[in-house]
């Protein structure tokens, strides 16, 4: 037996943004790339700037996220995509300029960029992607590694005597009085997700009114690197990350505490 | 334009400008910060973009972002921080977009000193960033050469997509004499359909050099050799002096060049029949230019601010044909007019040789002096 | 035809500037001329000179081992630069700095008491002025002249009112010719 759809009651709930690319990723099952992928293009989509936006990518697992965004797109060497976004974005002033950075690219061999970045007030949008690990070449260590995880190159758990500390990269790039918004979400689950969309969106609406540097960082899973499910993943970085790397709003400029979204 | 007394440095910076370069990314370092300093007045003066960057590499990657936008786009350094840049040139000259850069060198290796040297040759020329690519390199050896050669870098620059240097030593950014600047330029107004601006009533754009195929980047690969190839046969240049009749022949690139000269005139005024040919481009290195020289000379000599890089590729097209000598300064000494005639004089009375390397003879005669 | 100058003092003395002057006056009557500071480590160690070449064909090197005609602003200058220099060659020495007699009998030499006479102008900070006019006098390549223009083009705008003062200082030092 089969069921026709009444035209009149049909309603489209849930589309590909038009910024998104149709096409499958290369991000493995589970992991919330996806979903990063999804709520910027979803606020590009919402703001109508498709066709003004430049994304400047990274290296790492987001080393293709220029072949799922649907708008112009650079890719730079690794750590240096803030760098990269300012020399755009001074050229480019009325276009948005968004950087797509892990936590190997941005907090450790970009770390210089992304500080000089925030320090200059450069007006670009930087989305920053915190799973505790190397996605891309195989689960080593980060900054962000926790202290006693384990990872290919912390065999026995990150050992802080040796191996110190990881960074919380948002709270650091608060102190610098060029940061007009750094917040940290988390995508794991879905009241976080829309939490973390409406940052995306804030911190789109910092570059456009010219208020300067943004950061949104996002505590993600790598499920294939730790070795669990995507489930247990997302109750791992829940119950691990969280407490580590507090859920917060850590520079609000009061321009942009005024955006009402 | 009347001609005007420029400081090296400041010369480049000015061309620059009135070649229309837009954007300007530096981070101080002597010889060369007097280039970023004037960039730093004169680029907000005229509404365009100047950075001084947090350090070389992120000097670099701002250039290569500004390139990627299809403006012209120019950074400048000395020979440390350039070692930093070649991140950025690997990956400038693999994305394929234009980008010019001026390496004003200093003595090294590490951190060396200050002082004039030539020792980069082989990072710019050889390519010190990873990977199969070939940067344009000039060389000037005057202020108004550095005027001229930074007005065609970012024609050049434009035309083969490619990396160009202007690879000068710490003396001639610092040296002042007079130089007529080109006119002034508009900015470019319509951009190549490369360039990632917006995708604005057409397709999204990429500007990457990942080539995760391997067949891919062979293709890339090909491309780049190929354009190589037509930058080898149309834009080699070189300036020869007192070479119609020679007997002898001088070569070396910028100040070197420039000594020689005088050294040349010294050895003509007591009869010696010698000339000089000066290669402009380094790269495209002027090899027919050598090679006629090695074919018209009894013997040659090479003058370098460096261990002899250059004189590589000398001996290369020489091919073991005629004895060439060298002679060098080094660690940011410029040689004295002197120093080179001696050298001259030593050709012409027969002494060059064809036994051994140039590099080890010189090298015996230094510890002979000692 | 291409003549070597070297002036040398301490920083401060205005040895870099008089070598420019020297330059645009060059330029100005439409030859072709280097300009080139010291420069290396010494260039933050109390001591300047400048080189300039003066010539009517492509200049060659930019500095010289042995010059033609050196201003010697002090006696470290003096004592550095008198061996160097090429018999024949013309010698300036600022007498005021100075506490010894030009040992070599091969060069011209001019003895100015340049402080002084500044001084007498009213500002010390002419030395240089005084120095450079003697040298034109002797060394006939460029007019006095010229060099005159070149410091009203050169010298910034808010110091144009002792321009008179520095024409008297060149003017001064014109007077002295070698022995």
């Amino acid at each position: 037996m089969t069921t026709t759809l009444d035209p009149e009651l049909e309603q489209l709930v849930y589309e590909r943004p038009d910024s998104l690319v149709d096409c499958a990723t290369h991000y493995c099952p589970g992991c919330t790339h996806g979903v990063a992928h999804r709520l910027i293009a979803e606020v590009i989509d919402e703001m109508g700037i498709r066709e003004k936006t430049i994304g400047v990518a990274s290296v790492g697992c987001s080393v293709f996220a220029y072949n799922y965004f649907n708008f112009d797109f650079v890719q730079a060497p690794h750590g240096r995509a803030p760098a990269m976004a300012t020399g755009v974005k001074r050229v480019l002033p009325d276009r948005f300029v968004i950087t797509y950075q892990g936590d190997g690219d941005m907090a450790s061999i970009g770390m210089a960029e992304v500080v000089h970045a925030a320090a200059r007030g450069e007006n670009i949008c930087v989305f920053f992607i915190n799973n505790a690990n190397y996605g891309m070449t195989g689960g080593q260590m980060a900054p962000t590694t926790l202290p006693g995880q384990k990872t290919s190159s912390s065999p026995s758990g990150r050992d802080i005597e040796t191996q110190g500390y990881p960074i919380r990269a948002a709270e650091l790039l608060a102190t610098l009085d060029g940061a007009s918004y750094v917040v940290r979400r988390s995508l794991h689950d879905p009241k976080n997700i829309r939490l973390a969309k409406k940052a995306i969106r804030t911190a789109f609406e910092v570059q456009a009114r010219g208020l300067g540097f943004s950061m949104v960082e996002m505590l993600s899973i790598c499920p294939t690197n730790w070795g669990m499910t995507p489930l247990q993943s997302l109750q791992w970085l829940e119950e691990k990350m969280v407490p580590y790397y507090a859920l917060n709003d850590f520079k609000v400029h009061p321009a942009v505490a005024e955006i009402r979204i | 334009m009347a001609r005007e007394l420029w400081k090296g440095n400041e010369a480049i910076a000015e061309a620059a400008v009135r070649a229309g370069c837009q954007a300007y990314f530096g981070y101080p370092i002597t010889p060369q910060t007097e280039l970023l300093e004037y960039m730093s007045r004169r680029m907000p003066e005229l509404g365009r973009a100047f950075v001084q960057a947090e350090s070389e590499l992120g000097a670099v990657n701002m250039v290569y972002g500004a390139a990627c936008t299809g403006v012209r786009v120019m950074s400048s350094s000395s020979s440390p921080g350039v070692s930093l840049m070649m991140e950025g040139i690997s990956y400038i000259a693999g994305t394929e977009v234009p980008a010019v850069l001026v390496d004003v060198m200093r003595g090294g290796p590490g951190l060396g000193n200050i002082a004039p040297a030539q020792a980069d040759y082989n990072q710019i020329v050889h390519g010190g960033g990873h990977g199969d690519y070939y940067p344009i390199v000039l060389a000037p050896a005057s202020v108004q050469e550095a005027v001229d050669l930074t007005v065609l870098a970012f024609d050049l620059a434009e035309k083969y997509r490619s990396v160009t240097v202007v690879l000068l030593d710490g003396s001639l950014g610092q040296m002042m004499e007079p130089a007529e600047m080109p006119p002034m330029q508009p900015l470019k107004k319509e951009f190549p359909a490369w360039a990632t601006r917006g995708a604005e009533n057409r397709e999204r754009r990429m500007l990457s050099s990942i080539y995760l195929n391997p067949p891919d980047q062979e293709v890339t690969n090909l491309r780049l050799l190929r354009r190589w190839k037509e930058v080898e046969a149309n834009e080699v240049r070189f300036k020869t002096y007192y070479l119609e009749d020679a007997e002898y022949v001088v070569m070396g690139f910028g100040s070197a060049g420039r000594v020689a000269l005088s050294a040349v005139r010294a050895a003509r005024a007591e009869g010696i029949k010698v000339g000089l040919l000066r290669p402009i481009t380094v790269s495209p290195f002027p090899v027919q230019a050598v090679d006629a020289a090695v074919r018209q000379c009894k013997a040659g000599l090479v003058v370098e601010m460096n261990a002899g890089q250059m004189l590589e590729d000398v001996l290369r097209v020489n091919n073991n044909r005629i004895p060439f000598e060298f002679f060098a300064r080094m660690g940011g000494i410029v040689p004295f007019p002197d120093e080179i005639l001696a050298e001259i004089r030593r050709l012409a009375q027969g002494k060059a040789s064809l036994e051994g390397h140039p590099r080890d003879r010189w090298l015996e005669r230094v510890a002979a002096q000692a | 035809m291409q003549t070597d100058i070297i002036i040398a003092g301490f920083g401060g003395q205005g040895v870099l500037f008089a070598g420019q002057l020297l330059a645009y006056a060059g330029l100005g009557e439409g030859k072709e001329v280097t300009w080139i500071p010291s420069y290396g480590p010494e260039m933050r160690g109390g001591t300047a000179n400048c080189t300039v070449i003066i010539a009517d064909e492509e200049i060659g090197s930019p500095m010289v081992r042995n010059p033609q005609a050196v201003i010697a602003m002090n006696r470290p200058s003096l004592d550095k630069y008198e061996p160097l220099m090429r018999p024949g060659g013309l010698l300036v020495v600022n007498a005021s700095m100075v506490d010894r007699k030009v040992k070599r009998t091969d060069l011209r030499v001019v003895e100015v008491p340049a402080n002084e006479i500044a001084e007498s102008l009213g500002d010390k900070r002419m030395t240089n002025m005084v120095l450079l006019g003697s040298l034109i006098a002797n060394l006939p390549i460029i007019q006095l002249t010229s060099i005159e223009t070149a410091l009203k083009e050169h010298l910034p705008e808010r110091h144009h009112r002792l321009l008179p003062q520095n024409y008297q200082a060149l003017a001064k030092g014109a007077e002295l010719l070698a022995a």
